[in-house]
């Protein structure tokens, strides 16, 4: 039986005249590893803070059965989040750190942690200033990975490291965290290094939902087609939603569309959620970009 | 460890401080608390050796007043010892306060703090005990351990001249330390509304806390001295920081306090000041916990 981790009805946050979540809908079940895409601005942040208790909002807001704003303190017990890459008090001792979470988190495995730390190379009688930014991101994931939450926010959580700690950031996660009972959202710029790691997809603009998908829907709604250069024509009279130019060839990309019959044409493959990133919110700041000439006009 | 084949939330929870451990967390971050008396106390100390070579010629000059004027010529310098200690305390508390809520907010860790099943409430009370409940038990301990220790600098001194004892006889530590642990208490109360309005403001402003808990009294008293040429606000603002002794000491026919009758709790915990404060300090801090709820970092 699959339970409801976080449900939402017509969420809605405005900052001054600025509406940073417009009735948003949303279901996550458990066990889901979810990513919220969308670029600067466009609300991720504000939906996570709600669900996190962070900031009041309207609309209704269960995670996991709670209201956030109101029982902060008890969803914490359930609930881990890493808002941001770097947010461990600088001035910390990695022991004492390891002392606090233990004194104050009911659910905190320290020899767990200590486990994921002998694998890094932090010193315990290090400060947390005396780290790399890559090693206060392991820090930070190791006591999160010993924390059993049943709910794990990841707001660009890996923002600003190298592609080394990167994967193996999510890899940890993955492999010594995810169970398939918990939940995961993640957000993130660096999309292709979370596609596999996904099992549903959502584009977020202007404080809307955009797009929302399984990866199992996704791979079999998606198609890019590099067309062979006789075929362009037949391939552009299926209303591509986007298409590009590489050395010379045109690259379209279908939704919904039979792949086979686009196969025909040249050469398929399931797109990158990053190419159907820019497809989407490129034809959407071009749809807006009009909207706004012909309101000046 | 929490190895159990019981689910979790089946167990009773492995019972977490998160007041007692908050407040250790305070305590390794801001590590003035017990750092900068311990240094007044060293710099007094070394004061004391330092001029340890006139200490005979004064004792004897002391010895010819009479009685209630030696007694408070020796006495001087361990009253000066435990005032620098106490203003010394005030300050760090002070400057505690003012950064308690901004420093977090700046550095972004409140991002983790939040992390974590901490109330907002345990968080701000556990700030605002650091002053009222932490501090002054450290300033009894170095205050009467530095008072000692004068004690048997100047009995080291004086031995030669035969004065030792006139220090033990007119110093009474343990007297005295009644009247210090007595004072602490007084003054923590007192100052109080003080350490939560700069709580409050360290919650509030996004820059420049110390302006900000300073500036609006001092306009205040400004302005009404201006309009009205009256200076309310200012004996308010002078009385809360300078008047804790007001009722809580009997000086009325001395300047000094050297005699557990001249304690007057009863007096003091019937001013109407120290329970307006109280009340003051706790509207401070109900604030500072709504603050902490709303604000995210800077």
């Amino acid at each position: 039986m699959s339970m409801t981790t976080i449900e939402a009805h017509g969420l809605r946050k405005v900052y001054g005249t600025k509406v940073a979540l417009d009735n948003v809908d949303l279901r996550v079940d458990q066990g889901r590893i979810l990513g919220i895409i969308g670029p600067n601005g466009a609300g991720k942040t504000t939906a996570l803070n709600a669900i996190l208790g962070l900031t009041a909002y309207q609309g209704e807001l269960k995670v996991l059965g709670r209201d956030p704003w109101a029982e902060r303190d008890q969803l914490m017990r359930d609930v881990s989040f890493i808002a941001d890459v770097a947010v461990l008090p600088r001035w910390i001792r990695v022991s004492d750190l390891l002392d606090y979470v233990a004194g104050v988190h009911p659910k905190f495995d320290r020899a767990k942690a200590e486990t994921f730390l002998a694998k890094t190379e932090i010193n315990h009688a290090s400060k947390v200033r005396q780290l790399s930014k890559g090693m206060i991101a392991q820090l930070h994931l190791a006591i999160v990975m010993a924390i059993d939450a049943k709910l794990l926010v990841l707001d660009e959580p890996t923002l600003g490291l190298d592609i080394l700690y990167r994967k193996q950031f999510y890899d940890s996660l993955l492999n010594d965290y995810f169970d398939g009972e918990r939940t995961i959202i993640v957000t993130t710029h660096q999309v292709e290094e979370v596609q596999d790691v996904l099992t549903d997809l959502m584009f977020i603009n202007h404080g809307r939902i955009v797009l929302e998908c399984s990866m199992e829907q996704f791979e079999s709604r998606y198609v890019e087609l590099m067309v062979h250069p006789d075929h362009v024509a037949g391939a552009r009279s299926l209303k591509p939603i986007n298409e590009r130019q590489l050395f010379g060839r045109s690259i379209m990309l279908f939704d919904q569309v039979d792949r086979p019959q686009l196969a025909a044409m040249g050469d398929v493959r399931t797109p990158s959620i990053a190419d159907l990133f820019v497809a989407m919110m490129g034809n959407s700041a071009v749809t807006d970009h009009q909207s706004q000439v012909r309101e000046a006009k | 460890m929490n190895t159990s084949p019981i689910p979790n939330s089946e167990l009773p929870a492995p019972s977490p401080k998160p007041f007692l451990w908050s407040v250790k967390r305070e305590i390794w971050e801001n590590k003035s608390i017990y750092i900068a008396p311990l240094i007044v106390s060293g710099v007094i100390l070394l004061g004391a050796l330092i001029s340890a070579g006139h200490l005979p010629q004064r004792r004897q000059a002391a010895m010819m007043l009479d009685e209630a004027h030696r007694r408070i010529a020796i006495e001087l310098p361990y009253n000066i010892a435990a005032g620098m200690i106490v203003i010394t305390a005030f300050i760090v508390g002070l400057f505690y306060c003012l950064d308690a809520l901004y420093g977090e907010r700046r550095e972004r860790s409140i991002l983790f703090w939040k992390s974590l099943p901490v109330s907002d409430v345990t968080t701000v009370l556990s700030k605002m005990s650091i002053p009222v409940l932490v501090l002054p038990p450290i300033v009894f301990v170095v205050v009467v351990v530095t008072q000692f220790l004068m004690l048997l600098i100047s009995s080291a001194v004086l031995m030669p001249s035969g004065l030792a004892s006139t220090s033990w006889a007119n110093f009474n530590l343990l007297q005295q330390s009644v009247i210090s642990f007595y004072s602490l208490i007084i003054i923590a109360l007192w100052h109080a509304p003080i350490y939560g309005w700069a709580l409050l403001m360290s919650g509030i402003a996004r820059r420049a806390t110390f302006l900000w808990a300073v500036m609006p009294p001092l306009a205040l008293a400004a302005f009404e001295k201006i309009t009205f040429n009256t200076s309310y606000v200012w004996s308010l603002v002078k009385n809360r920081l300078l008047g804790a002794g007001d009722a809580a000491f009997d000086l009325h026919h001395t300047i000094s306090i050297d005699s557990l009758s001249q304690l007057t709790p009863g007096r003091f915990f019937a001013t109407p000041g120290l329970w307006i404060g109280l009340v003051f300090a706790a509207a401070f801090v109900i604030g500072a916990i709504r603050l902490r709820r709303y604000r995210g970092p800077l």
